[in-house]
This record gives C-alpha cells, structure tokens and sequence, in this order.
C-alpha cells in the first residue's frame, strides 16, 4: 500500500513523500495519511469517531439550544449569518475548483523531464509554500489592484486558487509517483505516447489515491477561507464582526460563527471519512 | 531471410555498471530465443533495449527494417510492432481483463470500439478467459494475469514478442497455464525472445538458446547442444547450478 502524506506536512522538502510498500502490481487500495487539518474519523478508529459523534453533535444541539433558549442575541445572529454562509462556500467552492487545476498543472509540471517547466513548477510551490496565506492574500489583491479592477471576490479567488495550487500540486505529484512504474512502461510497450499513458493509465489511478488528501485540503480551505474577510468579502466569520459591530455582542457572534464553522467542517471531515471507507472497501 | 530483430554490438552503461558488453544476436523470423543467465547478466537490459524501453549506449539495434537506436525513427510504431510480457504482469489495475487488452488498438490504433470488443474477446478466448471478460485483474490469480497480460500484447498484432521472466512470479501450479499458452504462441510462429529458466519451455519450444554472463552473449546454439554439451566453461557452471 502506498501512502501519501499530506502536502503540508512535508514542509520544503523535495522528497517524495510517497514509500510505495507492498504489492508493487497494484497502484491501487492506497491510503493516505493527513497530519494537517481536521481528524478524519473512519469508522475503525472508535475513539475518534467517537469524539467526532460528540464535537458535532454537541455544536449541532449548542446551536440549536441557543437559538431556541436564548433568542436574543442568538435568534438574530443566526439569522444574520447564512447570507455569509453561503458567501463562504462560495470563495471556498470556486477557490477549490480552480486550484485544482492549477495543482493539476504544477503537479504534472514538477515530475515533467522538461527542465524549465520543472524547474518553474518547483520555484512556484517552493515559493508559495514559503508565503503565509495571509501574506499572499494582502499581496495578490494589492499587486492586481495595481494592474486591473478586479471584484474583492475575485481577487480572494485568485489568492487562495493561487495558494492552494502549490498544496495541491504536491499531493497530484505524490499520487503520481506513487504510481509504479511498470504502468508506464507497460503502457509505452504498447505504443501509446506518453501523454496518452499518462491520461488513460496513470491519471485514473492517481485520482483514487488523491481524492482523500484532496477532501482534507477542501477542508482547509475551508478554514483558510476566513481569511478574505479582510478584503471586504462578506464571508461567515465577516458577517459576525459585522452583527457584532452593531451590537457590540462579541462574544456571541464569534460563538456562533465557531460553531458554524465547528459543522461545516466536521461535517465534510465525515464525508471524506466515508469517501475513503468506500474506497478502500471497493479495493480498486 | 533478412532477421527479425538484429542487435550489433550493443552496449548499456547505468554509471559505471556494464549491463550490456558489444553484445549482438540475430533472430530470424519464427524463432523462438531462450536467454539465459545468472541475475545481473544483462538479459532483461538488453530485451528493454529492443522497444526502447531504455537507450543503448552504443551499437545498433533493428526490427526488420527499422532502426530501433536511430532517434529519427519512429518508435512507437516500432513499438506496436514488438509485444511486451513482464514479470509482474503491469496490467492496468482500473480497467477489466477486456478493456485491458482493447486499450491501445483503440488509443494507438484507433480501432472502433465494437472491432477492439471482438478482437479482444477473440485474445480471451485464445489464453481460456473467455469467462473473465469483466473482470478486474486484482480479482484475478497470478496466472490468469499473465494470459491477460499476454493477450494485451497480442492485441497489436506484433511481430516479434518479448517476455521477461514470464512466470518467475507465480506459484508453481500456475506455471503451467502461462508456458502453455507460449509454447502455443511458438508454434503459430510468432517470433519469440524469452528471458526464463523454465526447463519444459526450452525443450517444447525454444529454437535457440542465449547463454549471457556479466553483460556479455557467451554461448548460443540449440537447445540440445547447449544444455547437453556447453561449450564455455562459464555456461557448464551455471548450467549445473540450475539444472
Ligand atoms: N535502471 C537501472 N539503473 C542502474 N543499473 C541498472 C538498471 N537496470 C539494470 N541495472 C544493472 O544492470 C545490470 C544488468 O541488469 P539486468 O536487469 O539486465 O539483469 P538481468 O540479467 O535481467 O538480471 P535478473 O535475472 O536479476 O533479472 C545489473 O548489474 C543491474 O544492476
Ligand atoms: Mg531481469
């Protein structure tokens, strides 16, 4: 089985962070290992799920308790924030969707035999991973701002899709290196060009070995999205300083913006959870 | 007959390791060459060195008229044209039996998809899977992998096929069901380079036996004259070791 860390957890090191043991045959059945972000709780580890059971519940009936008993400050709050909500999943959705395909690119660009593509594929991952988000955040929505007008959303866009890029294109290069070998060659032996191969042969095998990695950096995102409500994006945790400015109910609002936070992504910590259950259980 | 496969004074350096030492070898159409030898001897280099699967350093190598080593020619046609079977079988882990012996005559040859089907229920049939035609290989024994295997190269239609160390990765009992198939294969014609040790093949089937040694083509001949009557001294002890 072969296992992929996390990007994150790998720091700057060159290293591919995949130790392919067992069947070499197979690319397949490959689990993941993620040090970053939410526990995943499988159903095997009974302890974590257990404790996941009581994180999310709890949150679920505090909120709902709240609401109920104690409409106000909480009533009001809870149903200021879902526009913000809904905000989040945004940037969040869209930040996701295009660094996935620029980790697609930076993924294919750091194990490409073309020297300049790898070695611009590696500048920029190294580069990126060096830049605290909310660096590069402030930087990319002042460095556009000097060339084009764009929308604050867009430019929080922009910023995460860029920075993510780099996490994902380490866990797409993991995935695809631990592929092995023989199925390149296997391939090529039968004529098919190597981005043939690499398309029909390597990329869906790589897919099931990066899908859980990939959920855990959705989740992380998710988190790290907070972070363009200083760029006047009307996101979640934006929306409760903004309830909160008015009432001056800090500390309420921030409660609820937690908790909501608390679900969403223990809440998509299951699904990735399952998601990869399935997976290992369909063995292919 | 002009040869099928011709290596001429092959060399392979990895570093400072000699994998193969002006080794050369002339295969004729139809002719079945067992190589032999001791691990590291260079056998497996030198089969990789006949699609191209690594580059020589020096020497020449052709397949009837096209010159593997000349970069200008165009190797993935030489590739079609040269199957390949591997010890650990490399089948595709995400495709059924079927789709993994449809896929290049779609991809490379852009067959249609109902003409890849027959052909490949054809190649199922030919190896006794006919009953596996959906199934994925992983839910497949060894030996029904290397048949699967096998049909996946037949399915370009090659001239020449390489195998290396075909069933060295099987269980005893499946050995068998592999070599049968080869030995079948061998007698429709098909010209055949086969890294192995298996006795039973050499004598069903080989025309020809390649005895190498530290990079290096120390004996060939018949199968009779070299393993009853080895001529090197280095071929008699290995020979002894195996036999
Ligand atoms: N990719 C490679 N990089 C470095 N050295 C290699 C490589 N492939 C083969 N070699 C070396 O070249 C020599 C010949 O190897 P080769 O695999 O051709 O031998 P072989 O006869 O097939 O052995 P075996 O019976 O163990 O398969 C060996 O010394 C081997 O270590
Ligand atoms: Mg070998």
């Amino acid at each position: 089985m072969a296992e992929v860390e996390s990007a994150k957890s790998t720091g700057v090191s060159k290293e591919a962070p995949v130790s392919p043991r067992g069947d070499p045959r197979l690319g397949r059945g490959a689990r993941i290992e993620v040090t970053d972000g939410a526990l995943i709780p499988g159903r095997g580890e009974k302890a974590t799920f257990s404790a996941w059971r009581i994180s999310f519940f709890g949150a679920l009936a505090l909120l709902v308790g709240l609401f109920l008993f104690k409409p106000h400050p909480y009533r009001d709050i809870m149903l200021f924030l879902p526009d913000g909500i809904l905000k989040t999943f945004e940037v969040t959705v869209m930040s996701i969707a295009c660094a996935l395909i620029i980790g697609l690119f930076a993924g294919l660009g750091r194990i490409s035999r073309v020297r300049i593509i790898n070695r611009i594929a590696t500048i920029y991952v190294e580069v990126i991973r060096g830049i605290p988000l909310l660096v590069q955040i402030f930087y990319i929505y002042y460095a556009l701002g000097k060339l084009i007008q764009v929308p604050d959303i867009l430019a929080a866009v922009i910023a995460m899709a860029v920075c993510y890029g780099a996490y994902l294109g380490e866990i797409f290069r993991a995935g695809i290196q631990s592929i092995h070998k023989g199925q390149m060659e296997a391939a090529i032996a039968l004529g098919l060009t190597r981005g043939q191969a690499l398309r029909r042969i390597i990329l869906p095998q790589t897919v099931r070995v990066v899908l859980p990695p990939l959920g855990n950096e959705f989740i992380a995102l998710l988190k790290d999205s907070s972070l363009v409500s200083i760029l006047a994006v009307s996101d979640l945790l934006r929306r409760g300083r903004e309830y909160a400015s008015k009432t001056f109910d800090y500390f309420e609002a921030f409660t609820v913006v937690a908790l909501v936070y608390l679900v969403m992504t223990l809440f998509f910590s299951r699904l990735v959870a399952l998601m990869e259950e399935r997976m290992n259980q369909r063995g292919r | 007959m002009a040869d099928r496969v011709r290596i001429v004074n092959a060399c392979k350096y990895f570093g400072k390791v000699v994998a193969l030492r002006n080794a050369s070898l002339s295969v004729k159409p139809g002719e079945v060459v067992l190589v032999i030898g001791p691990s590291g001897s260079g056998k497996s280099t030198m089969l990789r060195c006949i699609n191209r699967l690594e580059h020589l350093s020096s020497g020449e190598i052709w397949v009837d008229e096209d010159k593997v080593t000349d970069h200008a020619s165009d190797i993935r046609k030489i590739r079609e044209e040269v199957g390949m079977v591997f010890q650990s079988f490399n089948l595709f882990p995400h495709l059924t039996a079927l789709e993994n012996i449809t896929l290049a005559p779609r991809v490379v040859k852009k067959i249609s998809d109902t003409d890849a089907r027959d052909l490949g229920r054809k190649l199922l049939a030919r190896v006794g899977l006919s009953e596996k035609e959906t199934v994925f290989p992983e839910q497949l024994s060894g030996g029904q992998q290397q048949r699967v295997a096998i049909a996946r190269a037949l399915a370009m239609s090659p001239k020449v096929m390489l195998f290396d160390e075909p069933t060295s990765a099987l269980d005893p009992e499946m050995i068998k069901e592999v070599l049968d198939v080869m030995v079948e294969l061998a007698k429709e014609g098909m010209t055949m380079l086969v890294v192995s040790h298996e006795m039973g093949f050499a004598r069903a089937a080989a025309h020809t036996v390649v005895f190498m040694d530290n990079g290096e083509i120390i004996e060939r001949g018949p199968p009779e004259a070299v393993f009853a009557a080895p001529k090197e001294e280095r071929t008699q002890r290995f020979l002894k070791h195996i036999l």
